[in-house]
C-alpha cells in the first residue's frame, strides 16, 4: 500500500515541494492537498501585475486543476475546507466542513496572513489586505467606481498595491511611519530616488505618518484616515500592507512547538517528526521567510526527505529583492546599511536617477543597493554570497562586470528598457519578447528552464546575466543560486565543486562511483556531467584514471573538430607559431592529396585544413606524424596554442626572446587537458604584437624580464588580462605558467574559461596560492608536471597505430 | 517487404558508442547501450543534420554533437522543447550477432 501524504496550504511553498517530490518519488505517496482558496495553484508574486492590469488570473496559475487530476492527487479547495483540526495520534486531518483524511506524513504549508494594525475603524468594509486573488478583486472593483485610495504601508508590497491602483485611475496616497520609503532595502538617498520617480508619476506620499483612525460614513463603509497631525484624507479604500505574520494558528493549535513561526530543524521537520512544515509559516534557526528563492530552496530539501533520501539539509542563504514596478529598477541585498567596520563604495547621479552603493567588510561585499542601474546586481550579489575578495578589483568595482567588449548584441544591456525584439542571445536568436513569452506562458523560474525552453544563453552562455536580467524583471521570481551551489546538470543537484571534493575525499575512481556516490538521478549522466566528470577524473588521478573515450564530446575522440556537414578539420602542432618550409611542403602536400577544399591560417598561428571526411582522418595523420608532426589539439578544452612574436631573435625592437620562451612554453604544455580550452602567449616587448594580454595566460618582455598576466579572453566577452607578476628569468616565467594552469585545472569548473573563473574566486585569492607562496606554486607546478608525463601522448600517433580504429570505420556496407 | 541483414557482431560497437552501416538509404547509426540494447537510426539529426553516430549515448537517448539536441534511440524523437524525429529502424539481437531491418 501507498504512504500517504497530506499537504496542509495549496500555496506556492507546498506545491512546489509535491512538485519536487513527484519528480523524484512520483509512486511513493497517495497525495491529498487542502486549501481555503477555491482555485488552483498560483503565483501569489504575480498578483501585483494582475492589479495593473499586465496580466490576468488565468496567466498566473502555475497547476490548474487538471493538473491535480492528472498527478491522481485529492484537491479539498474552498473556505470551507479549511483544516481545523489535527488528531496527531492516530494521524488524522479535519476540515471545517468534516471531511477528514488520514496521514503517514503531514506537511504544512499554511504560509502567511497580513498583519491587519488594529486601529479604530479596521474592521470597516472597504479595509482591505493585499495577499490573495479575492483581495484584487475587491481593489478592481473599488477602483470602478470609486476614487480614492489610501495605502498604509511604503514598503515592497505596499507600493506595488499602490501602483496597481493608480494605475487603474484611482487617486492613490501611501502612508508610511518611517522617512524612507523600502526601508527594509533602501537607504536613504536611494529611497528618495524612488520616491520622486513615483511621484512624477502621480503617487502621493505622507511619510513619518502616524495614523489615529480610520473613519467611516453612515452604512459602515470607509471614508477617511485621519492624522495625530489633524491631517484628514480621503479615502474609499484602505490597503493595509504592513507585514505579514507566519499563520501558525493550527499548528499552535494542536500543540506543534512554535515561537514566532512554526520551528523546524534543518531537514524542515517540526517538533513533531512526521509533521514538515515549509515556507512562510515556518521559523528555521530562528529566521522567518517571505520570500520565494530561500522556499524553493526549502522545497527541494523537503521532498528529498519525503521521499526518503534523506540527504539534503536546509540552510538560508542571502537573498536579493527586486520591486516590480514596471519601469522602477532597483537591487537590494544583504546587509547595505553597514555599521562602524564597515566601508561604503556610492556613486550617486541624482539627475539620471542612478545611484549605486556597495557595502564592505574585510574586502568583501556584504550588502548592495542599486537604483536606476541594476544590470551589474547578479554580479554583486553572486561575489557577496561566495565571499570573494574584492580588493584588486575595489577601483572598478562601482562601474560594473564591464559589459562593454561583450560581442553579439552590442552595447544593450538594461534588461527591462529592451525592446521586444531586441536581439539577446546572438548565438540561437532569441529575442527579448521570446523569453519573455516564455517566462510567462510556461511558468519558467530558473535560468536553467529558461534555457532548456529558449535556448538563449543556451550556448556560448556570453548574454547569461542579461538573461537573468530578463528572467528577474519578468517573473520577479529572485532566484539566483550562485555557480558555486547550481547543480553539475540535471541529473544531480550536486555542484561541480561537491563533485571535485567527492572525488578527491572519498578517492572515486570513476563514473559509476561518482554517480552513486552521489546518487544521480541518471545512472549513466547525460552530454554534460559525463565529460565534465571525465576531466575531473582525469585531472584528479593522473596516470591511473584511464580516460573515457564515450564521455568525450567527438573533437576530442576524433582529435579534430566536427563542422556543421560532418566533415573535420585538421590542424597539425607549430610550437609557438613557428614552422619551417619542410613542414609547409608536407602540409601542402597532404592538403593536395586528400584534396583538402580549404586551408586557412588560425588566429592561434596555425594552418587549419577544414572539410576533411572522416575517413581520411587516420591516413592524413600517418602522412603528417611520418613527417614528424604531432596533433595540435585545435579541437580540445586543452592547451591550445603558445604564439608569439618575432622577438629579439630578428625584431628591432624586441627585448627579450619571445619566440625561445614560446617554444618551450609549448614544451612543457602541449597535450594537457584543462576545464575549458587554454590559449598562451608570449610578446617580445611591451608593443606586445603577439597580443598576450587576451590570452589566458599572457607573458609580455621588459627591459628587465616578463610581465605575466593571467585569465584574458578575445572572444565573447573581450576581457583583458590581470597582471599577476613580474620575474626576470625564462625558469620563473616557466614555473608560474605550470603553476596558474595546474591551479585552474584543480579549480575551475569544467567549460569555464579562465576569466569567468577569476572573476567568481577573485584575483587575489590566485595570488596568494601561486605568488606570495613560493612553496605552493612549486608545489602546483610539480603537479603539472607530474600529470604531463602521461598527457603528452600524440593522439594522432596512437590512432595511426591501430587504437579504437572501429570508430572511424563502418561497422558493414549493405 | 522487409529485409533482415546480419551487420556484425555485438562486441564491435563499444558500449554506449555506436557504428556506422552504409545503405543504400543513407548512413544509419547502430547505438549500444549500457544494458547491451542495440538500436538503429538514420544518422542524422533533424535539427540540421547532425551526426548522431558521433553524439555521447546516455540512457536510451543520444547527444546530437553539433548543437546538443537530445534524440530517443527508441523513437527517434528530439527530447525536452525540441520538436522534431529521426527515422529509427528496428535493431535487434541473436545471440551475439546484430540484425538490422530494412524496410525495401
Amino acid at each position: 500500500m501507498k504512504e500517504k501524504l497530506v499537504v496542509i496550504g495549496n500555496g506556492m511553498a507546498g506545491m512546489r515541494t509535491v512538485e519536487e517530490l513527484l519528480k523524484i518519488a512520483p509512486d511513493k505517496y497517495d497525495i491529498t492537498v487542502f486549501g481555503a482558496e477555491p482555485y488552483g495553484n498560483y503565483n501569489r508574486i504575480m498578483l501585483s501585475p494582475v492589479l495593473t492590469g499586465e496580466k490576468t488570473i488565468e496567466e498566473i496559475m502555475i497547476n490548474d486543476l487538471n493538473w491535480y487530476k492528472d498527478n491522481n492527487i485529492t484537491l479539498h479547495a474552498g473556505t470551507d475546507k479549511k483544516v481545523v483540526k489535527i488528531d496527531r495520534r492516530n494521524r488524522i486531518v479535519f476540515a471545517e466542513d468534516g471531511t477528514e483524511e488520514s496521514y503517514t506524513r503531514l506537511l504544512l504549508a499554511t504560509g502567511s496572513n497580513p498583519f491587519i494594525i488594529p486601529l479604530p475603524g479596521h474592521e470597516l468594509n472597504g479595509v482591505i489586505a493585499f495577499r490573495d486573488i479575492a483581495d484584487v478583486d475587491l481593489m478592481l472593483d473599488a477602483a470602478k467606481n470609486k476614487t480614492h485610495a489610501v495605502v498604509i504601508g511604503g514598503g515592497l508590497l505596499g507600493l506595488e498595491a499602490a501602483n496597481g491602483l493608480m494605475l487603474q485611475g484611482m487617486d492613490v496616497t501611501i502612508i508610511h511611519n518611517l522617512d524612507v520609503l523600502m526601508n527594509r532595502q533602501l537607504d536613504g538617498p536611494s529611497a528618495k530616488l524612488l520616491q520622486a520617480e513615483l511621484e512624477s508619476r502621480g503617487l502621493k506620499f505622507k511619510m513619518s505618518a502616524n495614523t489615529t483612525k480610520i473613519t467611516s460614513d453612515d452604512e459602515g463603509n470607509v471614508a477617511g484616515i485621519a492624522f495625530d497631525d489633524g491631517v484628514e484624507l480621503k479615502a474609499n479604500i484602505v490597503v493595509m500592507a504592513v507585514g505579514i505574520r507566519p499563520n501558525i494558528d493550527l499548528a499552535k493549535s494542536v500543540g506543534i512547538h512554535c515561537e514566532r513561526g512554526i520551528v523546524v530543524n534543518d531537514t524542515l521537520q517540526t517538533f513533531d517528526p512526521r509533521v514538515y512544515a515549509i515556507g512562510e509559516c515556518i521559523q528555521h534557526r530562528g529566521e522567518l521567510f517571505g520570500l520565494v528563492a530561500p522556499i524553493w530552496d526549502q522545497a527541494k530539501v523537503c521532498s528529498n526527505h519525503l521521499a526518503g533520501y534523506g540527504i539534503a539539509n536546509y540552510r538560508s542563504v542571502a537573498t536579493a529583492t527586486k520591486l516590480k514596478v514596471t519601469g522602477c529598477d532597483l537591487f537590494s541585498a544583504g546587509d547595505f546599511e553597514g555599521d562602524n567596520d564597515t566601508d561604503d563604495i556610492v556613486f550617486q547621479d541624482p539627475k539620471r536617477g542612478v545611484y549605486k552603493k556597495i557595502v564592505i567588510r574585510d574586502d568583501k561585499i556584504i550588502g548592495t543597493v542599486l537604483y536606476g542601474d541594476t544590470i551589474d546586481g547578479s554580479w554583486y550579489f553572486s561575489m557577496m554570497k561566495d565571499g570573494v575578495n574584492i580588493k584588486d578589483i575595489r577601483n572598478t568595482l562601482l562601474f560594473g562586470q564591464v559589459h562593454l567588449g561583450d560581442s553579439g548584441h552590442g552595447e544593450a544591456n538594461a534588461a527591462a528598457n529592451l525592446p521586444d525584439d531586441a536581439e539577446v542571445c546572438g548565438c540561437n536568436g532569441v529575442c527579448k519578447g521570446d523569453i519573455v513569452k516564455a517566462i510567462n506562458e510556461e511558468n519558467l523560474y530558473t535560468l536553467e528552464e529558461v534555457r532548456a525552453v529558449t535556448k538563449a544563453s543556451a550556448s556560448c552562455g556570453s548574454c547569461t546575466g542579461l538573461v537573468e536580467q530578463i528572467l528577474v524583471s519578468t517573473a520577479g521570481g529572485d532566484y539566483n543560486p550562485t555557480e558555486t551551489e547550481k547543480p553539475l546538470c540535471a541529473c544531480t543537484t550536486s555542484s561541480h565543486d561537491n563533485v571535485r571534493d567527492a572525488i578527491t575525499d572519498q578517492k572515486l575512481k570513476s563514473f559509476p562511483e561518482v554517480s552513486e556516490y552521489l546518487e544521480f538521478t541518471k545512472t549513466e549522466g547525460c552530454h554534460v556531467c559525463r565529460p565534465a566528470i571525465n576531466y575531473y577524473l582525469l585531472a584528479a588521478w593522473p596516470g591511473e584514471y584511464e580516460d573515457d573515450m564515450r564521455s568525450r564530446f567527438t573533437n576530442e575522440r576524433m582529435h579534430a573538430n566536427i563542422q556543421k556537414d560532418n566533415t573535420y578539420t585538421v590542424v597539425p602542432r607549430m610550437l609557438g607559431g613557428m614552422t619551417t618550409p619542410e613542414d609547409l611542403r608536407v602540409i601542402a602536400d597532404t592538403a593536395d592529396k586528400y584534396e583538402v577544399p580549404m586551408v586557412k591560417v588560425t588566429g592561434g598561428q596555425r594552418i587549419d585544413l577544414v572539410g576533411v571526411s572522416k575517413d581520411n582522418l587516420i591516413p592524413m595523420w600517418k602522412d603528417l606524424t611520418d613527417a614528424g608532426m604531432v596533433s595540435g589539439h585545435a579541437y580540445g578544452k586543452s592547451l591550445r596554442t603558445v604564439k608569439t612574436c618575432i622577438g629579439s631573435q630578428f625584431c628591432r625592437f624586441g627585448t627579450q626572446d619571445s619566440t625561445g620562451l614560446g617554444v618551450r612554453i609549448e614544451e612543457m604544455t602541449w597535450a594537457s587537458w584543462t576545464p575549458a580550452k587554454f590559449k598562451i602567449a608570449v610578446s617580445g616587448c611591451p608593443r606586445n604584437c603577439a597580443e598576450a594580454t587576451i590570452k589566458d595566460f599572457g607573458v609580455v618582455a621588459v627591459d628587465s624580464g616578463w610581465e605575466l598576466y593571467v585569465a584574458g579572453n578575445g572572444g565573447m566577452k573581450v576581457r583583458v588580462s590581470d597582471f599577476l607578476v613580474k620575474v626576470t628569468t625564462d625558469d620563473e616565467a616557466m614555473e608560474y605558467v605550470g603553476a596558474f594552469m595546474q591551479m585552474y585545472r584543480e579549480k575551475g569548473h569544467h567549460n569555464e574559461r579562465t576569466a569567468p573563473w577569476i572573476e567568481r574566486v577573485g584575483l587575489t585569492y590566485i595570488k596568494q596560492e601561486i605568488v606570495d607562496d613560493a612553496d605552493k606554486r612549486k608545489a602546483f607546478y610539480d603537479r603539472f608536471i607530474e600529470s604531463q608525463k602521461y598527457a603528452q601522448v600524440d593522439p594522432w600517433k596512437k590512432r595511426v597505430e591501430g587504437f579504437d580504429k572501429q570508430s572511424f570505420i563502418p561497422l558493414a556496407e549493405v | 517487404m522487409s529485409q533482415t541483414i546480419e551487420i556484425g557482431k555485438l562486441t564491435d560497437i563499444p558500449k554506449l558508442g555506436s557504428r556506422v552501416v552504409k545503405t543504400s538509404q543513407g548512413d544509419i547509426a547502430i547505438f549500444r547501450t549500457a544494458e547491451d540494447e542495440v538500436f538503429a537510426m538514420h544518422d542524422k539529426c533533424p535539427h540540421k543534420q547532425g551526426a548522431l553516430s558521433q553524439g555521447i549515448v546516455h540512457n536510451k537517448t543520444v547527444t546530437c554533437p553539433l548543437h546538443n539536441w537530445v534524440i530517443g534511440l527508441d523513437d527517434g524523437e528530439a527530447k525536452g522543447h525540441d520538436k522534431g524525429c529521426v527515422k529509427t529502424f528496428e535493431a535487434k539481437l541473436e545471440g551475439d550477432n546484430v540484425i538490422l531491418v530494412l524496410d525495401k
